[in-house]
């Protein structure tokens, strides 16, 4: 805060957060609902010119719902948007953006094949008549890249460039034609550390020129060093707004999780088995980590982490799924050299993913054969296919995961998300794994076949299976985990047994970087 | 109580007809009307099974590209490779013939079915391994195989041995309880293909290859290596073509084949398989492949259109076949 006000002090001309001030943008009761979902509501707000207004939250808060109700990419479902005191509503974000309200995407959303220029003047070309003028465009963008500090050039091809130049050319393009509020969704989380202070020193840059700036980030640390005032959301709710000065990150973290848990989940076991798995210093190529676990038999072992922190790749890693090397690998102690997801199979450990209609489920094709995708050799033996087994096997699923579906001659991709998270845990189980690793076992699916879920993982620990959850919900992790690997950046940071598994815990070892402080400490 | 729903559901499920597969065979049943209608001749058997026979070569290739295009992959030298197997086939049973016979033909058949395996198999490599678009391999194989005919033949024609053409007819114009040979071995080849394709582990794995490579990957399922085998069904299903055609002609030429790759993928598509990958249909690529020798005989046969612009009708089928699979879903 002093050295807000030193700079203030120094630059009369920018006014910027005298509380006197009129707000440049103001929000009332804001909400957003989907059918009967309701992901967001009743968010006030206001922005100061000249301010940095962090938004933290947990993943699913709500946070990137607000961000594009504000910059016209959603329209809201009830509440008002005030833009200099006055009432505006933007049926796209080509007007928001017209009405000086940008929104800087967290995914670089680029054309690759196109160079530097062509993408800052996408749609916007300038020049004579119908014609473009690549001059006046180069220099306008040589003009705004010196701006924020890139070494990008006009005429460079995006596919060319770094991840984090693009990241600046992609901040360039929002900022191309002065800005009143200017939205950063988790800009960092691509970045390299001395690519985040770049990034920080572009967000102060444009404070200091006057703007307003929302800053999303679950970094606490960069919200640490950067906000003004700090708005917290929870669940699709508003917790409230708070001055940054004295904040620490722990706070922030107890701010973000707030709950205590309901009768969601299952009561915890108390006493592992055997270790299953060992792994030591797992390192997935073009990652920076190195991470070592061990799974052990009756017990669910939650990995944590925010989006980002490497926990799918690692276990994609594990899986040859994608490119890695460890020192050791062991299944029963018995070192595993061979790393396919077949090869897993057959030794009982399978692999459930995230991404269930990218990776996991042939939407166009029915029910039976996507169960039995995986296991066609034990619902098939030999050669031929063996259509009443299946159906028997389809039949077997449906009641034990209780898939609730109308007729069993539907596609998977006729089934709602839950269904087909159910659908996928039968297929996984269909070979009688003892190790069962699921990626967010319950993302965007209702309360119901949520605990439902919660229940199957129960049940298979308990039948003296191994289950390993990972899971950017960190409730979901406090309720169902009896241990809890935290990752950050690729690196098992923390871990938790027992009383010490809470929201705050896992919150602060994801998010903060405690390592930093020390080594800035003198 | 669901269970009770369930099963009721699903015996109304069980009558329930695909308009989808049966789609092409409709169309092909509206070209025959018509032709009907148009020339009296078209409706005599003797033209039917000449349309039928010579739709053979067309639809056995075609059985092959069913499963290459429903694994995700597409084959553009099917029409050279079948002239280039016929070449080296006509020469193997030529050198042979002296020594052996008319057993020559025999053995020139294995040979051709190897080198057509060969050929798949070199194409279903460079794709897999090398991870190259299969449409720029197939291109590029497409050339090769053109040109090693080409050079083979020195520009003209590999001619048959005359000692064997006699013991070789009737695999082309012979025929076994009235029907023509060619025929039934096209009936062969679809029922082993449909048994491959829908009643095998295999076939399972094939469109799911097709329908999302990454779920099949994160499924275990090897999507290079169903997607090689079906390139090796394709070279051999190509092989089998060849063996058949060779006696119509009595040789081997560089336009042997030519442009056939089109028909082929045409008659594919038509049948409802998508080109995208997935799921492959394989009677509804056997209607494609007569819908459009049905459409050539019928303006030959008819004086309305000239028979020029055959290419330019099966052109428009295709156009309206994709249209009719997008408005009518």
């Amino acid at each position: 805060m002093t050295r807000l006000s030193i700079i203030h002090a120094a630059e009369p001309s920018s006014s910027a957060t005298d509380p006197g001030l009129p707000p440049v943008l103001e929000v009332q009761g804001l909400g957003k609902t989907y059918g009967a979902i309701t992901v967001l509501s009743g968010v006030d707000l206001s922005l100061q010119p000249g301010e940095v207004h962090a938004v933290i939250g947990e993943n699913g808060a709500g946070k990137s719902t607000l961000m594009k109700l504000l910059s016209g990419h959603v329209a809201p479902t009830v509440g008002q948007i005030r833009l200099e005191g006055a009432p505006v509503s933007f049926p796209d974000a080509a007007t928001a953006e017209q009405a000086g309200i940008v929104l800087v995407h967290q995914e670089i959303l680029l054309a690759d094949d196109l160079t530097v220029a062509e993408n800052l003047f996408l749609g916007r070309e300038i020049g004579p008549w119908w014609t473009v003028s690549d001059r006046q465009m180069d220099a306008r963008t040589r003009e705004v890249l010196a701006r924020i500090g890139s070494v990008a050039r006009p005429r460079d091809l995006v596919r060319d460039l770094p991840l984090a130049q693009r990241q600046l050319v992609q901040i360039a393009r929002a900022l191309l034609d002065p800005r009143k509020v200017v939205i950063f969704d988790e800009p960092t989380a691509v970045l390299a550390h001395d690519e985040v202070a770049a990034l920080l020193a572009i967000v102060r840059q444009l404070r200091d020129a006057g703007a307003a700036v929302l800053y999303i980030s679950h970094r606490l640390d960069e919200v640490e060093a950067l906000a003004d005032r700090i708005t917290v959301l929870r669940d699709g709710q508003m917790i409230g707004t708070f001055p940054a000065a004295g904040m620490s990150q722990r706070r922030m973290a107890e701010l973000m999780v707030g709950r205590r848990l309901d009768m969601l989940y299952p009561p915890k076991r108390t006493d592992p088995g055997e270790t299953l798995l060992e792994i030591e210093a797992l390192s997935v190529e073009h990652g920076r980590q190195e991470a070592s676990l061990t799974i052990r038999a009756g017990e669910v072992l939650g990995i944590g982490g925010m989006i980002g922190a490497g926990r799918t790749e690692l276990i994609e890693g594990l899986m040859g799924l994608r490119p890695a090397t460890a020192r050791r690998i062991a299944l029963r102690g018995e070192d595993v050299s061979k790393r396919s997801v077949k090869a897993w199979q057959k030794r009982g450990v399978v692999y459930l993913t995230e991404d269930r209609k990218g990776k996991g489920l042939l939407l166009g094709s029915d029910l039976a054969q996507n169960l039995t995708l995986a296991a066609l050799t034990e619902t098939h033996p030999g050669v031929m296919l063996h259509p009443g087994r299946e159906t028997r096997a389809l039949e077997g699923a449906v009641s034990e995961y209780d898939i609730r579906v109308r007729s069993l001659r539907l596609t998977a991709g006729q089934l709602s998300g839950g269904n087909q998270q159910k659908l996928l845990l039968a297929k996984i189980m269909l070979t009688d794994p003892a190790v069962v690793i699921i990626d967010e076992p319950t993302r965007g699916i209702d309360i119901g076949n949520k605990s439902q879920i919660y229940d199957f993982i129960d049940k298979l620990v308990r039948d003296g299976r191994a289950c390993v959850v990972i899971s950017s919900e960190m409730s979901e992790l406090v309720g169902l985990a009896d241990r809890v690997l935290v990752m950050r950046a690729g690196r098992v940071v923390a871990e938790f047994a027992g009383d010490q598994i809470t929201e705050e815990n896992v919150v602060y070892a994801a998010t903060s970087s405690r390592q930093d402080h020390q080594e800035a400490a003198p | 109580m669901t269970t009770v729903e369930m099963t009721q559901t699903r015996s109304r499920d069980g009558w329930q007809i695909r308009w989808s597969d049966l789609g092409p065979w409709i169309a092909l049943a509206v070209i025959v009307l018509v032709g009907a209608l148009i020339n009296s001749n078209f409706l005599t058997s003797a033209n039917l099974g000449n349309v039928i026979t010579r739709s053979a070569f067309v639809a056995i290739i075609a059985i092959g590209a069913t499963f290459v295009i429903a694994s995700g992959g597409l084959d553009l030298s099917v029409g050279s490779m079948m002239a280039f197997v016929t070449g080296v086939m006509i020469l193997v049973m030529n050198s042979l013939a002296p020594t052996y016979g008319a057993s020559a033909i025999f053995m020139g058949a294995g040979v051709a079915l190897i080198v057509g395996a060969l050929c798949g198999l070199l194409n279903g490599l460079v794709v897999t391994i090398g991870k190259i678009e299969p449409f720029i391999v197939t291109l590029g194989t497409m050339g090769i195989f053109r040109a090693l005919i080409t050079w083979m033949s020195d520009g003209g024609s590999i001619p048959i041995d005359r000692d064997l053409r006699a013991a070789y007819r009737p695999v082309y114009f012979g025929s076994f309880l009235g029907v023509p040979i060619p025929i039934w071995i096209t009936v062969a080849v679809v029922l082993v293909g449909a048994f491959l394709l829908y009643r095998t582990k295999f076939g399972r794995r094939v469109q799911a290859a097709g329908a999302n490579p990454e779920v099949a990957r994160f499924s275990g399922v090897s999507v290079a290596g169903v997607r090689t085998m079906a390139f090796v069904l394709q070279g051999v299903c190509v092989a089998i073509a060849a063996i058949c055609y060779v006696p119509r002609l009595g040789a081997a030429t560089p336009t042997t084949g030519q442009l056939w790759e089109l028909q082929v993928i045409t008659a594919v598509v038509i049948g409802g398989t998508m080109l995208r990958g997935g799921r492959g249909r394989i009677w509804g690529t056997i209607a494609g492949a007569l819908i459009i020798e049905t459409i050539a005989n019928l303006m030959v046969l008819s004086d309305m259109v000239s028979e020029y612009l055959v290419a330019a009708v099966q052109g428009v089928i295709i156009i309206i076949a994709m249209l009719a699979h997008r408005f009518l879903r």
